[in-house]
């Protein structure tokens, strides 16, 4: 049964990909790419992933889907100057030449793996009950290569700014995106007051339950980021100043309170982000509580992208 | 056929897949979702190689695992940048061209 059902999925998620590039309307392509990043996520639960598949559904399928619609949207004059701008035969030659080229050698690789496996599983499971947590990938995450989680959370910190500075002058510091206007007694309003108490509830509990099971800081602070745009755009809720301190002061405190731990370790266990005996889980804890609004806030204002009215200039 | 090299073939071809439309779609935001596509067949492959570190009771090698985590975050911070800049560039050019303006004399 698993196989055909894993053959069933490769099938569709290759259909699904050819289909997403040449695909005519960019729209269609989006919302082939939205189903892709949900179908990736049943390969990552083939693969005993389901740490993954749930980032996956959420951030590769649904955040990622959902700014891309919001592009769509606002691109529509400029499809059909695209069109006339396609690409000719000979350019598309190579590419396809170039595309089989990259996959042959990839299959190659693929092929001649090497015996025995390498792998780091045997390092991690002996070390993990020093953590404290029961989650490997939490663990990997949190206390084996904290210095990738530290770098990640500074990027998603550079990548706002990024996203911020593309603000016109006159709208530094203001409101990013629309003011979204909803039927106050319609379904969209109706559903934003509904779910966000649900949300919160679930992504406090992924939050807490990463420790121990799949789930984690990043699932967690997407729901909590998809509710926070929900009851934007049903209108119950404008976009947040960007000039807020309280605002600003949420995102860095992640990367702030998690470089805090890491040169604490310096003095009491010899090594920048290194734990002292007995006190890895309070500190684990400690980094993910401050991480969450960090990761919130900066999913949610990146959708919301830059800031466009209402600037201090 | 074992599930992790069915898989890792499969992200052979995605690989391939993103890469024809990153050069042959003339809109940018095509080329994003390619590129997009590039990435998760490269995630995916990288995941299938985690699933055949499978040792000591667990399912998978973990450490792999948790990259990819930290990757797919990572992807959306980038996507969401390309996104800005390129509205940003439609804004101000009023097209989303990416070819050489035609000389202006």
């Amino acid at each position: 049964m698993t196989t055909v059902a894993s053959g069933a999925v490769v099938l569709l998620l290759l259909w699904l990909a050819l289909w997403t590039v040449v695909a005519r309307d960019a729209f269609l392509a989006v919302a082939g790419f939205v189903v892709y990043g949900l179908l990736l996520a049943l390969v990552w639960v083939r693969l005993a992933g389901i740490d993954v598949a749930l980032t996956e559904a959420a951030i590769g399928g649904g955040l990622t889907g959902a700014l891309l619609l919001g592009a769509v949207g606002r691109l529509r004059g400029t499809e059909s100057a695209a069109a006339t701008e396609i690409a000719g035969v000979g350019t598309r030659a190579v590419a396809a030449l170039l595309a089989v080229g990259v996959t042959a050698a990839l299959v190659l690789g693929v092929l001649m793996l090497p015996e025995p496996v390498p792998t780091l599983a045997p390092l991690v499971v002996p070390n993990l009950p020093a953590t404290g947590v029961a989650n490997p990938i939490t663990g990997v995450l949190l206390a084996f290569r904290a210095l990738d989680t530290l770098l990640e959370a500074i990027v998603l910190v550079i990548a706002l700014i990024g996203v911020w500075s593309f603000a016109p002058d006159r709208a530094w510091g203001g409101r990013p995106g629309p003011h979204y206007q909803a039927d106050p007694d319609g379904i969209l309003a109706y559903l934003a007051r509904l779910l966000p108490p649900l949300g919160i509830v679930i992504g406090l509990y992924l939050f807490w339950a990463g420790a121990d099971h799949p789930g984690g800081k990043f699932q967690a602070a997407t729901i909590l980021a998809a509710m926070w745009m929900l009851v934007q755009m049903a209108g119950l809720a404008d976009s947040p100043r960007t000039d807020h301190r309280g605002l600003r002061a949420g995102i860095v405190i992640g990367p702030l309170a998690f470089i805090a731990v890491g040169v604490l370790g310096l003095w009491t266990a010899g090594a920048f982000l290194a734990y002292p005996e007995g006190w890895a889980k309070p500190l684990i804890v400690v980094i993910e509580v401050a991480l969450l609004p960090t990761l919130t806030l900066v999913l949610a204002l990146l959708m919301n992208g830059p800031p466009s009215r209402g600037g201090t200039r | 056929m074992s599930v992790e090299t069915l898989f890792a073939l499969t992200a052979c071809v995605l690989v391939g897949i993103g890469l024809y439309g990153l050069i042959a779609q003339p809109h940018p935001l095509r080329k994003l979702i390619a590129f997009n596509i590039m990435g998760s067949g490269v995630f995916v492959l990288f995941g299938a190689l985690a699933k055949r570190g499978a040792a000591a009771g667990l399912p998978a090698d973990p450490v792999p695992q948790a990259l990819l985590i930290t990757a797919i975050v990572v992807a959306f911070a980038a996507t969401a940048v390309t996104v800005a800049l390129l509205l940003r560039l439609i804004e101000s050019t009023g097209s989303a061209s990416l070819a050489e303006p035609p000389a202006q004399d």
